[in-house]
């Protein structure tokens, strides 16, 4: 259908991800979004004469987090560099970010398909504030409250070649952020950003063509999107003779196209260089175990345990792994009562239809207490439809389900020896019910649970019954 | 009384015991200051320093327990915040700046109920060494008003040996404390890097910064150092120095063979011979081998411009510096602004330090002069395993003439030749005044230690004081 036929294309990603801190990376403003601008700032983050940054440690965990959860190696010596340029937004106008040093190395992701695709390194910096523009004649508006929050910059090597594949990535690495409770990875309101690297080579050939960087793409559509434009434009010049230009373009979501902002020849040269606000971090094997050990198994991992240790069909596990809070409460529910897959029933079927905000929820009733009810559905002390009833009752109520149960008189009480006596009564009183239980016993056993329900009241454990049954007839 | 002739120590005792009031002794100086202003060393006096003096009385009268500084007052160099107060870097730039936020320095001086009483002039952002590339016009120096008072902190040295108040803070990033100090008559010292925080002080060169008193003597050089050191959650370069007392009986000194070399090159002056001579009664002294010491100015001007180009970086007309007028875009905000908010020798430092850090010459410059420092600490840190300090003149001269050297920066950076390598390589040196030359000047000694031997070093200072005036031992 194109030109594109006779290229594979060739991807690279940068994302960035804002991570999940209680206070920005160099000072101790919180790291909130959508407040009242310029008002969550301080001297550090917007950079006045004489401010100092101070390194927030816990950024720096969950940065060691992030390359743990993607195999990553952690460096035991990393350093922060400054990153010079000019821009209204950048309040000292120098990013700290890491360059020559970055705090996680290597790593990889396994798509769907098996495919590897490499990781570079992982770091860590500084997010910038916020521009507004008003119009020529007004000016612009700058607002420091997001600047200073911290950021982990992830970078493949270039082994990505669709936008499928490059959309599956993000997707997995956003499923692994936000499972660990690295990064909310909100990607509306720019908690995860993503630069696309691409170029075209020709099929067969192992030399890389020319790349263009398209910079920050804040959905997973507006990445499909940008590299289907991008290919199929890199493909179209090529075809024409013409020459890929190295440059950096903007994506136009709503134009559905791309422009060019500026050429290599107009880079900037950032001037790097180790910042000497902030001494080399150091970290040793033990911090490295430690953030392990608080580290749960990833999504992935946790779904193959759940289909081969416990035996959930794929879309249970699925969903089960869907977030990171109906994972932990499905386990936490398997740990009080081991019935993964009665479990498993009663959180998709009727716990998930409570909840309205798909988002962010927590479910009306504790673990505890949920496995509780089913345990006593399962050993058949309630049925279904009573635990259901006694489950509306336990979210209204916030009781105890089995205190709740007997104060409402919903347990099945009847002894052996009550349902033995009303067998032995029976028996004596209807002899044609013993001889056709013999012939065809699968006629009358209903008769006889039936009357054993009708003189108990109805709680009378069902299957007991059919198990005294057998015995006495 | 004349105040103006006594020290730090002698004054807090006088207003402690209740001999005098903060109150007389902080007119006192504010008349001085006004009387001389003419000299141009204290750019604005803090009149409200006078309340604050008349509560420290009262605090005294009543009883209260009172700081170690109470009633005494101080001032600042212009590039230290103290909230609510203009701090203005010697700049046009920041001509109209009010500090948003008390740096750590002035923090730790008010809790122990100093008075602030001024701030002083400076070379513009610190970068000279004569006091004369300042906004506020060239200082003079209090002993001779033909001649400079150095730099850049020459306003605070010159209003010490002028009287105009009894101690001044200074940062010293390549001698800026000790040369004028040196030039001036009075006592300058740097301490090890990391003593003094930071945090408030407008950065010049980050890694080589510290701020530390100018005294008219020794004792109470070091009982203000002393004061304004602390480890602070504010600036993570800071060290928790113990100043521990080392200190011995009879002392090594050493005399380095290649700064001798340099300096007898370059200097007729027969001073030093004859100390060294007096010395031989009272210490032991020993010559010593740095060979890459004499490389520390080259390394100084590329480490120290290219880490100020970064940190004035954020003077952009943006924020909070001047903004030019009549700009079409934001980067005719930004030249127009910078251009002509900064002065000439700043401009020469952006632009040195800019071009060692550009992309391909990075290693050529930066890490060379990177790798020079971590010689430089290497061969001292042998050095002192021979002796207990370095002795050597602070400058080549007296102080010169106004407007002598200013027109050949490189024999203005010449002045700082025997006092860089100290910054370069961390490590406290201490400046005395030990004789007068045929014009009348002083001369300054200057003594060097290992890092963390502050307290020996001005056990040092002491005996060859003594020593030199004739004193016993």
């Amino acid at each position: 259908m194109s030109f594109l036929e006779q290229y594979d294309v060739v991807i690279g990603l940068e994302i960035h991800a804002e991570l999940n801190t209680k206070t920005k990376v160099f000072c101790g403003c919180k790291n909130q979004f959508g407040q009242t601008p310029n008002t969550n700032t301080c001297p550090v983050c917007t950079g006045m004469p004489g401010a100092l940054p101070i390194l927030n440690k816990h950024a720096v965990e969950l940065a060691i987090k992030s390359g743990l959860s993607f195999g990553c190696e952690i460096s035991p010596y990393s350093v922060f560099e400054r990153k010079n340029y000019f821009y209204p937004d950048l309040s000292k106008a120098y990013q700290i970010s890491q360059l020559v040093y970055p705090l996680c190395v290597g790593g990889h992701i396994t798509l769907d398909s098996g495919k590897t695709i490499r990781l570079n390194r992982i770091h860590l910096e500084e997010d910038a504030g916020k521009l507004t523009h008003l119009g020529k004649a007004t000016g612009s508006l700058v607002d420091y409250n997001r600047g200073g929050t911290p950021l982990i910059e992830m970078v493949t090597e270039p082994d990505l070649s669709s936008a499928n594949e490059a959309v599956e990535f993000l997707k997995k690495v956003r499923e692994a952020l936000i499972f660990e409770e690295i990064a909310n990875c909100k990607m509306e309101e720019g908690g995860m950003r993503c630069d696309v690297n691409l170029s075209l080579m020709k099929k067969g050939s192992k030399e890389y063509g020319t790349r263009t960087e398209m910079k920050n793409l804040n959905s997973f559509k507006s990445v499909q999107r940008a590299i289907e434009y991008e290919a199929e434009r890199q493909a179209e010049v090529l075809a024409s003779g013409g020459v890929i230009v190295q440059e950096t373009r903007k994506w136009d979501d709503e134009k559905g196209e791309s422009f060019a902002m500026r050429s290599k020849e107009q880079a900037q040269d950032y001037r790097y260089f180790p910042d000497p606000d902030l001494l080399p971090i150091q970290i040793s094997k033990e911090n490295i175990e430690h953030i392990k050990s608080e580290m749960v198994m990833l999504p992935s991992d946790r779904r193959t345990r759940y289909m081969e240790e416990f035996g959930l069909p794929e879309y249970d596990a699925q969903i089960l792994t869907s977030t990171r809070y109906i994972s932990d409460y499905f386990e936490k529910c398997v740990q009080h009562f081991n019935a993964p897959k009665k479990i498993s029933n009663w959180i998709m079927v009727d716990l998930l239809k409570l909840v309205k905000d798909q988002e962010e929820f927590t479910f009306p009733v504790s673990e505890e207490h949920l496995s509780t009810i089913i345990k006593m559905v399962e050993e058949k002390t309630i049925n279904k439809t009573v635990g259901l009833q006694l489950l509306d009752k336990v979210i209204e109520t916030g009781k105890e389900p089995l205190a709740l149960a007997k104060e409402m008189n919903l347990l099945v009480t009847i002894t052996d020896e009550q349902i033995i006596e009303l067998l032995e009564k029976l028996k004596s009183e209807n002899a044609k019910v013993v001889d056709d239980f013999k012939k065809t016993p699968e006629k009358v056993i209903g008769f006889i649970v039936g009357y054993v329900m009708k003189n108990t009241g109805g709680k009378a454990n069902s299957n007991r019954v059919r198990e005294l049954i057998a015995e006495k007839f | 009384m004349n105040f103006s002739e006594l020290t730090v120590l002698q004054i807090k005792d006088l207003i402690a015991n209740k001999k005098v009031t903060s109150e007389e002794v902080v007119k006192h100086f504010i008349k001085v200051c006004e009387d001389k202003k003419v000299l141009n060393a204290v750019v604005e006096i803090f009149y409200d320093a006078i309340d604050r003096a008349k509560e420290i009385d009262q605090k005294i009268a009543k009883g209260e327990k009172i700081g170690a500084l109470a009633g005494v007052p101080v001032a600042i160099k212009d590039n230290i915040l103290f909230k609510g107060k203009k701090m203005g870097c010697a700049s046009k730039f920041l001509q109209d700046f009010v500090a948003p936020y008390t740096s750590t320095i002035v923090e730790k001086l008010l809790k122990e109920d100093a008075i602030i009483i001024g701030r002083t002039n400076m070379d513009e952002f610190a970068m000279g060494s004569s006091c004369e590339n300042t906004c506020y016009g060239a200082c003079h120096n209090a002993l001779n008003p033909e001649y400079v008072a150095g730099g850049s902190s020459g306003g605070s040295a010159s209003a010490v040996t002028g009287g105009l108040v009894p101690c001044a803070i200074g940062t010293d990033t390549g001698g800026s404390i000790r040369q004028p100090a040196s030039l001036c008559g009075i006592v300058g010292v740097k301490p090890t890097y990391g003593t003094v925080s930071r945090f408030g002080i407008v950065a010049f060169a980050s890694s080589l910064d510290q701020a530390s008193p100018l005294t008219k003597d020794i004792e109470s050089s070091l009982y203000v150092l002393k004061i304004m050191a602390g480890k602070d959650a504010h600036d993570g370069t800071t060290i928790d120095n113990k100043f521990e007392k080392n200190l011995k009986q009879k002392y090594t000194l050493g005399v380095c063979k290649q700064l001798m070399q340099t300096f007898k090159n370059a200097s007729n002056d027969k001073h030093f011979d004859e100390t060294i001579e007096k010395l031989k009664n009272n210490f032991d002294i020993v010559e010593v081998d740095v060979p890459h010491i004499t490389n520390s100015l080259a390394s100084y001007y590329i480490l120290a411009p290219a880490e100020a180009t970064s940190n004035l970086a954020r003077f952009d007309g943006v924020k909070y510096t001047r903004r030019a007028e009549n700009t079409k875009d934001l980067e005719s905000v930004y030249v127009k602004s910078r251009s002509e908010g900064f002065g000439k020798e700043v401009k020469r430092r952006i632009m040195l330090g800019n071009f060692v850090l550009s992309s391909g010459y990075f290693d050529a410059y930066y890490n060379k002069a990177k790798k020079v420092q971590r010689l430089i600490r290497q061969e001292l840190k042998e050095a002192f395993k021979a002796c207990d300090a370095i002795i050597m003149p602070t400058t080549f001269g007296t102080a010169f003439k106004l407007g002598e050297k200013l027109n050949n920066p490189l024999a203005m950076y010449l002045e700082d030749l025997f006092t860089v390598p100290a910054n370069i390589a961390g490590i406290p040196a201490i400046s005395v005044p030990y004789a007068t030359a045929d014009n009348g000047l002083p001369l300054g000694m200057q003594f060097f230690a290992d890092e963390r031997e502050e307290e020996k070093m001005y056990d040092i200072a002491k005996t060859f004081e003594q020593t030199i005036k004739g004193g016993a031992l």
